[in-house]
Formats: structure tokens, C-alpha cells, sequence
């Protein structure tokens, strides 16, 4: 591991006894206390997670907006200054080569957020395509990233704010404003991957550690979460992640990520988007539920009978409902809630049925 | 989750499985080191009580959030019991894996066997330099 890299805040996360592992090249906090824990906190409460191996690549200039558009899949002259969207760079075939987060921070500026592992060929698709009024910087080595998600997320954020929180609180969900946390000026997006209200915090490399320090001494200070707790939160959401739902052999459409896809703007990959999306496609992703015990995984075929009819992306047992569940790119015809299949866990065949996503109800919390 | 702790009285294998002679059976767990590698245990698919078991293959597995562990058998024999409290709470191996987190019970068919095992300073020996 003498060679992963490292972020800002890794002698805190030794400091506390985190499980430390390589993520794409990064050491990255699995899990501290324990990921069934860390989970129930971001559920309950708030956590706090390290996402500093995330990626920042910057686009400004006159034709930014216009380069956008035809690169990435969502459309970009919907937002306004200060707003963000989630959206993906796809080839021309429609693979996926990222899901993104794209915020419009001025009105020829913007900021992708791209994961860890796709910096590299992130930024080298769009630098590549880029036109000359459209300068493309990977700005990652800037930032450190921070994700404060859960409903107390505002106690937790308060030691912090230096500006006050009123600005914060204004935001709409995917808004994302620029502000003083503790000392740094810092951006701060109402987005996150766990389904919970918070926000992702994204500072000046050298500031995290004392912005960290600040918010772990605060009165409503966040738990520490790892990675581990950030897949289970996301998986029970529904959320893709990159290298398990998404990928170059899939499509956004595949994928139920039509909503993120424009057709009736021009980008590259539209044309196959456009055909899917009318003619259909052969598999989609689903999500499922075990009917019995059992812990579907990564691979885990999906049968119908005796048929292989699709294959398990991603699975866990739910922190939060204490079943099996996951998801599974499946035949498109199986895709209808409530389609029952049998997932074939090492030789194991586990009943399992369609559901719709996410696996668990969110929304209460969000009506605070 | 328990402590550090490895007992006297039990014989160990390299895949961090402990063996408690009791009588003409025997009793099979996974070590502390065990646990704490693999993390909050939230499921554990045992034998069926009837089947044999074989020294050095897997006889269940153990489940994380994260990940799936085989078990291995530290010795062969006929499984006489499981523990059926693992199964309602799978938990208990992570804060008693010597004692109410034991997972099944063995009628040995060569207890010489079990003389191929470690001892507990030996498995101490043999953790600290992994």
C-alpha cells in the first residue's frame, strides 16, 4: 500500500481505529465502528464520510455550456447558476464511461464530480473533445470532498459555518453554493448518495483536516462512516454505482437512467439512447428482495426455472430491514414489480421477487 | 465486540477455527482474529446435522455485510449439533466466539486428527506473523 494515496484526513481515520483498504488506488475508511452501526447513524442521526478520492474536473470559458450539452447526457442549460444535476459521459456506442454530478457555478463555469476510479478516463474524453472556447482542468488534487447525510446534517454543519447556515439551508436539493467553512472558502452542494437530507462539502485540500477537527468537536457531532456503510446506504436507495450497475457494455437506458438522458437535445450516444428508448432493450436493471435468508452477492446468477435470464450486480443484507436484497441486471420482461426469480447464491437457489426501488422509505426525514 | 483472547484449552488450525474436545465430540468455532477480519457476522449457514464433515474442507459459511467466509472443519467427523442461537443471532460470534458464538457440535472419526492442531502459543505465534 506504500504507493495508494493518501487524503487529508488519513492520520484521523487511523486515529480512530478505522479498517483501512485500497478503492481505487486511494487508502480509503472502510469502516470504523462497524457498518451495520455506521448505517443505522446516517439513517437515524448523521454521519460523516471521507470522500476525498472523488474526482473534480473544471470547465469554463464562452462554449462551456454549449460543449456540455453535446458531452454530457442531461440537459445543461436547465440549470441556473448555483444549481447542479446528476448526468453521464457516455460514448458514442452509449456506454457508460461515468455517472457524474455537474454544477453550474457560474454562468461559463462548471464543476464535474466524477468517481475515484474514472478521473483519468473522465478527463481524457472530455479534455480531448473539448472545442477551444471550453478549457478542461482536472482539478481534483484542489479539493477534498466531505459528505455530512442524515438528518441532524445542520447541528453537525454549524460549527463550521462561518457564514452562517441561512444560505445553506436555503438550497434546493442538487443547489450548491460557495462559503466560508471554518476559515476556507469552500463549496457546499445539498446532494449526497445515501437517500438522507445532508450535504457534500468540497474544500480546499489542505483546510479538510481542520474543518474535520471542528465538526468532530461539535455539539451534534456526525459519526465517522466508511465506505462500506456508503455502498449498503446507496445499494438500499437504488443508487448505480460505477464498476457494478454502470458500466462501458451498459447503456443509461438499460440502467432506468433515462430520466438523466436528454434525447431531445444532441450529445454523443444520443442516437442509441433514442433507439433503445423506443424500442426497448433486452435487459434492465431491477431491483429484488429475497423471500427467504440469504445474502445475494456481485455475480450471483438470476434463473427463472432452469433459465439464466440476468445477473446480480450488486447485493447485501439491508442494515435497515434485515433481508437480502440487491440488484440484478435481468431479461426486461421479468423487470415488473412483484416478477418472482430465483437467485442462485454458490449453488444456493434463493426465492427472490421484484421490487420497486428504493428498498427502504426515505421521505419522512425529508419533510423536516 | 470481545476482546483479544485466545484460549488455553483449545487446539487451533491455520484457518482460524478452534476445536474444544468435549467428551467423544467435539465443538468447532472461529478464533477472535477470525471475527474481527471478517466483521459484524450477519448470517451463518450451517450443515445439516446428519452430514460429515472433513478436515480441512469448508462445512458452512459466514457472512458479513460485505463479504462471505468459508468455515473450515479443524478435524472429521458427524455433526451432531448446530448452534441454533448463530442462526438467530448471528452476531454472538463477534462478542463470544468461544462461547455461546460456537457453531456446531462433531462426533470425531479419527480424533488423532486433532494432534496435527495448534496449540495456544503456537496460533499466537502463527497470528503475530501474518
Amino acid at each position: 500500500m506504500s504507493d495508494a494515496l493518501r487524503t487529508p484526513l488519513h492520520e484521523r481515520h487511523l486515529a480512530l481505529g478505522a479498517r483501512m483498504a485500497p478503492f481505487a488506488g486511494w487508502d480509503m475508511p472502510i469502516q470504523y465502528s462497524g457498518v451495520r452501526e455506521e448505517h443505522r447513524a446516517v439513517r437515524a442521526a448523521c454521519g460523516i464520510f471521507d470522500v476525498s478520492h472523488m474526482g473534480q474536473i473544471g470547465v469554463r470559458g464562452p462554449d462551456a455550456a454549449a460543449f456540455l450539452q453535446a458531452t454530457l447526457t442531461n440537459d445543461i442549460d436547465a440549470l441556473a447558476v448555483g444549481d447542479g444535476q446528476y448526468t453521464l459521459v457516455c460514448r458514442e456506442d452509449g456506454g457508460v464511461i461515468d455517472d457524474l454530478i455537474v454544477y453550474r457555478l457560474g454562468e461559463d463555469e462548471f464543476l464535474i464530480v466524477c468517481n475515484a476510479a474514472n478521473v483519468d478516463p473522465v478527463h481524457t474524453w472530455i479534455a480531448g473533445r473539448a472545442t477551444p472556447g471550453a478549457v478542461v482542468t482536472n482539478r481534483s488534487p484542489q479539493f477534498a470532498m466531505l459528505a455530512l447525510q442524515g438528518s441532524e446534517w445542520e447541528a453537525a454543519l454549524a460549527p463550521v459555518a462561518d457564514d452562517g447556515l441561512d444560505a445553506v439551508l436555503a438550497l434546493r436539493y442538487f443547489q450548491v453554493i460557495e462559503t466560508t467553512l471554518a476559515g476556507a472558502r469552500s463549496l457546499v452542494a445539498r446532494t449526497g448518495y445515501t437517500g438522507e437530507p445532508g450535504v457534500e462539502i468540497m474544500c480546499p485540500t489542505d483546510a479538510a483536516p481542520a474543518i474535520w477537527d471542528a465538526l468532530m468537536a461539535g455539539a451534534h457531532a456526525p459519526s465517522p462512516a466508511g465506505l462500506a456503510a456508503r455502498d449498503t446506504l446507496r445499494l438500499e436507495m437504488g443508487y448505480p454505482l460505477y464498476g457494478q450497475e454502470l458500466s462501458l457494455t451498459r447503456t443509461p437506458i438499460e440502467a432506468g437512467l433515462k430520466w438523466a438522458c436528454a434525447l431531445d437535445t444532441t450529445f454523443c450516444g444520443v442516437e442509441v439512447m433514442r433507439t433503445q428508448a423506443a424500442d426497448g432493450t433486452a435487459e434492465r436493471l431491477c431491483m429484488f428482495e429475497l423471500t427467504e435468508p440469504g445474502i445475494p452477492r456481485t455475480g450471483c446468477a438470476v434463473l427463472v426455472g432452469d433459465d439464466v435470464v440476468g445477473q446480480v450486480t450488486s447485493g447485501s443484507l439491508s442494515p435497515s430491514a434485515d433481508i437480502g436484497f440487491g440488484m440484478a441486471y435481468v431479461r426486461s420482461d421479468l423487470t415488473p414489480v412483484g416478477t418472482d426469480l430465483v437467485i442462485d447464491i454458490r449453488g444456493k437457489r434463493k426465492g427472490a421477487h421484484t421490487r420497486p426501488r428504493p428498498l427502504i422509505d426515505t421521505s419522512p426525514k425529508k419533510e423536516d | 465486540m470481545a476482546d483479544e483472547t485466545y484460549p488455553q484449552d483449545l487446539r487451533y488450525h491455520t484457518e482460524h477455527d478452534w476445536v474444544r474436545v468435549d467428551g467423544a465430540d467435539a465443538v468447532f468455532g472461529i478464533t477472535w482474529y477470525a471475527q474481527d477480519a471478517l466483521g459484524e457476522v450477519v448470517y451463518f449457514d450451517p450443515p445439516a446435522v446428519g452430514t460429515s464433515v472433513t478436515k480441512d474442507a469448508s462445512y458452512g459459511e459466514l457472512e458479513s455485510v460485505k463479504a462471505v467466509s468459508d468455515i473450515i472443519a479443524p478435524a472429521s467427523g458427524e455433526v451432531v449439533a448446530v448452534n441454533d442461537g448463530m442462526q438467530a443471532k448471528p452476531e454472538t460470534v463477534n462478542d463470544d466466539p468461544y462461547g455461546d458464538g460456537w457453531l456446531i457440535r462433531v462426533r470425531l472419526s479419527d480424533p488423532s486428527e486433532l494432534d496435527a492442531l495448534m496449540d495456544v502459543d503456537a496460533y499466537k505465534a502463527y497470528i503475530s506473523g501474518l
